[in-house]
């Protein structure tokens, strides 16, 4: 109904994996690293947000495209 | 060493808490102006694709309580806590899918209630309507109380400001766009869930040494304390079931077969309008149908999410040099506290503001789904039903929108009722149980034979409600500290008929007592009673009178059956792996 809710997820993790690997980019000289086990948790699990985030963006902005070029 | 689960919160992690109700809330304003019609409004226009409605099935089932309830017993009883992901969800699953969904979608019910209308009569539906709306609106509440203690408690949040600002949060995005943008951000909601704590059990295992030294661990915990158990017992699913005395939880395989896997899985996940309604929302019968099959493949695998934070929990405590200890609570483990005393030890500023938000949006979608659920029963099986029939359409949205309201309000209601009289909600909660148990057998004979009559239906509720409560109350659990465990019509838990090794073996054989004296109540019943449905009223409703659905169009391995036997398969080999 209305929206393709793949578009407001891919979105709002995209927005969330930038902020959150910046910050672990920024923060990797901060010993961040005590209570993850020497692991720059913060940078990883923004990478994985953002490339989930960027895949439904994608799904979601061909979808669309292919239902346009359909009539 | 860390001793609480206190911690405050960094720029980043409110930026991210902030980024997420954004989002949440611009789901409901997005979709307000859809909301045409009391149909699309309280069911979502029949319009959402299988993938959404199934991710979704499961999400309002993953409530706050789910989350920190199942981590705290994998803390406590290990990994058997697996059955109620496996035997207790994915059979009734499954037989959701193939069997129910079809009389449910085809029958143009609105709602669960009104299925036993149209099957059975009025008074059965009411009974059914008015005993589900006030159980939503209570366990919603209780879900919002668990939440804001839990805030107070991590982030030192004051109650009040807790319940208001989360019960403003969802009203706003559930009144805005009713069941559909209570089903997307259900979805977004998963998502969240997931990689909000996916990284707590990677650090957990990583801390540990692995699986296999967490196996090594949690069989010296098995092995000492006042009562020892196999070495397994804590990694093991089936092994330990020969007995209640010899697995933590104090079950036997029968008890988890029958009262776990057949009366309280299939009670719950067959006739329980707050997930069925999510399929009832599909675009298709097809949809309908493969919405619980498609759950039922993130619902397997979420033992690895919300389950082993637990076990991981109570291997560290024991580990001397692991600088993590699991609170004590009157002398005890505080269980309940496994999640939040993780997320403070592994994870620093930024993740944390991820991992709370995962905590707070599994809150969300659990009162979202009963919220959504209780507009739906109120405006169609009461208010319609008894207090204003034959208004406009218009009508029956605006009065939605204000069963929407007055489900919040009521929730927030019972959220200080909890604080206030914490035994006030375990005795609903008790009734509650005493209802839901016996609900499938109606069911069942409902679906599967045509003779059953709305007189059978309705006393075999009330049988079998009744059969719940005298065996509660003949029967309690060993060390039963109070009449609210059981033992009350006997004065006490000394002079019970019966001591259960666990509350848990209590639950599944009082379960098994009630379904059992509801389907023969029944049964005998309907024989005596005239059947005042024709077998044309009965059409779609009862198995032997329905069309089967066609398929001749549908692939193969599109069909829904076939997505049945790759699901129960993978259970299969998850139980054997973990046996």
């Amino acid at each position: 109904m209305g929206i393709d809710i793949k578009f407001p997820i891919g979105l709002m993790f995209t927005i969330l994996g930038a902020v959150l690997s910046v910050y672990g980019f920024v923060t990797r000289f901060d010993p961040m690293y005590r209570k993850s086990l020497d692991i720059n948790i913060n940078l990883w699990t923004g990478i994985a947000m953002l490339a989930f985030g960027l895949f439904m963006l994608l799904t979601s902005i061909l979808q669309k495209k292919e239902e346009e070029t359909k009539p | 060493m860390e001793t609480g689960a206190q911690f405050t919160l960094g720029w980043i992690d409110w930026a991210i808490i902030g980024i997420y109700v954004v989002f949440t809330i611009s789901i409901g304003f997005i979709l307000k102006r859809y909301m045409k019609s009391s149909q699309q409004f309280l069911m979502a226009g029949k319009s959402i694709p299988a993938w959404i409605t199934g991710l979704a099935f499961i999400s309002t089932n993953l409530g706050a309580l789910e989350v920190i309830g199942m981590a705290a017993s994998g803390a406590k009883y290990g990994w058997i806590t697996c059955h109620f992901y496996w035997i207790g969800a994915i059979p009734a699953m499954i037989f959701l899918g193939i069997f129910m969904m079809p009389f449910y979608y085809g029958s143009k019910a609105r709602s669960v209630p009104e299925y036993l209308k149209f099957r059975f009569d009025e008074k059965t539906r009411g009974f059914n309507a008015f005993s589900f709306a006030v159980m939503t609106v209570m366990a919603s509440g209780i879900s919002m109380y668990a939440l804001a203690v839990l805030m107070e408690t991590l982030l030192g949040w004051d109650f009040t400001m807790s319940i208001i600002i989360s019960a403003v949060i969802v009203l706003v995005y559930t009144y805005l766009g009713g069941l559909t943008s209570a089903i997307y951000n259900e979805v977004l909601q998963f998502f969240l869930i997931v990689i909000g704590f996916l990284p707590l059990v990677f650090l957990g295992l990583k801390g540990i040494g692995g699986w296999e030294e967490l196996k090594i661990r949690l069989s010296d915990v098995a092995l000492s304390g006042s009562h020892p158990y196999g070495e397994g017992a804590y990694t093991h699913t089936w092994k330990y079931m020969f007995s209640a005395d010899a697995n933590p939880m104090g079950v036997e395989w029968f008890g988890v077969i029958m009262g776990l896997g057949f009366v309280l899985s299939f009670g719950y996940w067959c006739t329980n309008f707050l997930v069925v309604q999510r399929a009832m929302a599909a675009n298709s019968m097809m949809a309908a149908r493969k919405t619980p099959l498609i759950g039922a493949f993130p619902k397997m695998f979420l033992p690895f999410l919300v389950i082993l934070p637990g076990m991981i929990a109570l291997a560290l405590t024991t580990l001397p040099d692991s600088g993590f200890n699991l609170p004590l609570k009157n002398g005890v483990y505080d269980y309940d506290k496994v999640i939040p005393v993780m997320l403070g030890h592994f994870f620093p500023t930024g993740v944390l503001g991820l991992g709370l938000t995962a905590l707070m949006a599994s809150f969300m979608s659990g009162m979202a789904g009963n919220v959504t659920a209780f507009n739906t029963v109120w405006t169609y099986d009461i208010y319609q039903s008894y207090i204003a029939p034959g208004k406009s359409d218009n009508h029956y949205l605006w009065m939605g929108r204000m069963a929407t309201i007055a489900g919040v309000v009521i929730s927030i209601g019972a959220a200080y009722v909890a604080k206030a009289f914490n035994n006030v909600m375990d005795f609903l909660q008790l009734i509650f149980a005493f209802i839901n148990a016996p609900l499938f057998a109606t069911f069942l004979l409902g679906m599967f034979w045509k003779r059953a009559t709305g007189h059978g239906a309705f006393f075999g509720l009330l049988s079998g409600t009744l059969a719940a409560s005298v065996h509660h109350g003949l029967t309690a659990p060993a060390n039963a500290a109070s009449l609210i465990k059981g033992g009350w019509l006997v004065g006490g838990a000394e002079n019970v008929v019966k001591t259960y090794p666990s509350e848990m073996a209590q639950n599944f054989w009082t379960a098994i007592f009630a379904f059992s004296v509801c389907f023969i109540t029944t049964i005998i019943i309907s024989l005596l009673t005239k059947q005042k449905k024709t077998e044309e009223e009965l059409t779609g409703l009862v198995y032997s009178l329905t069309p089967r659905p066609k398929e001749k169009d549908v692939a193969w391995y599109q069909r829904p059956a076939f997505l049945a036997i790759i699901v129960g398969a993978v259970a299969i080999v998850l139980s054997i792996i973990f046996w």
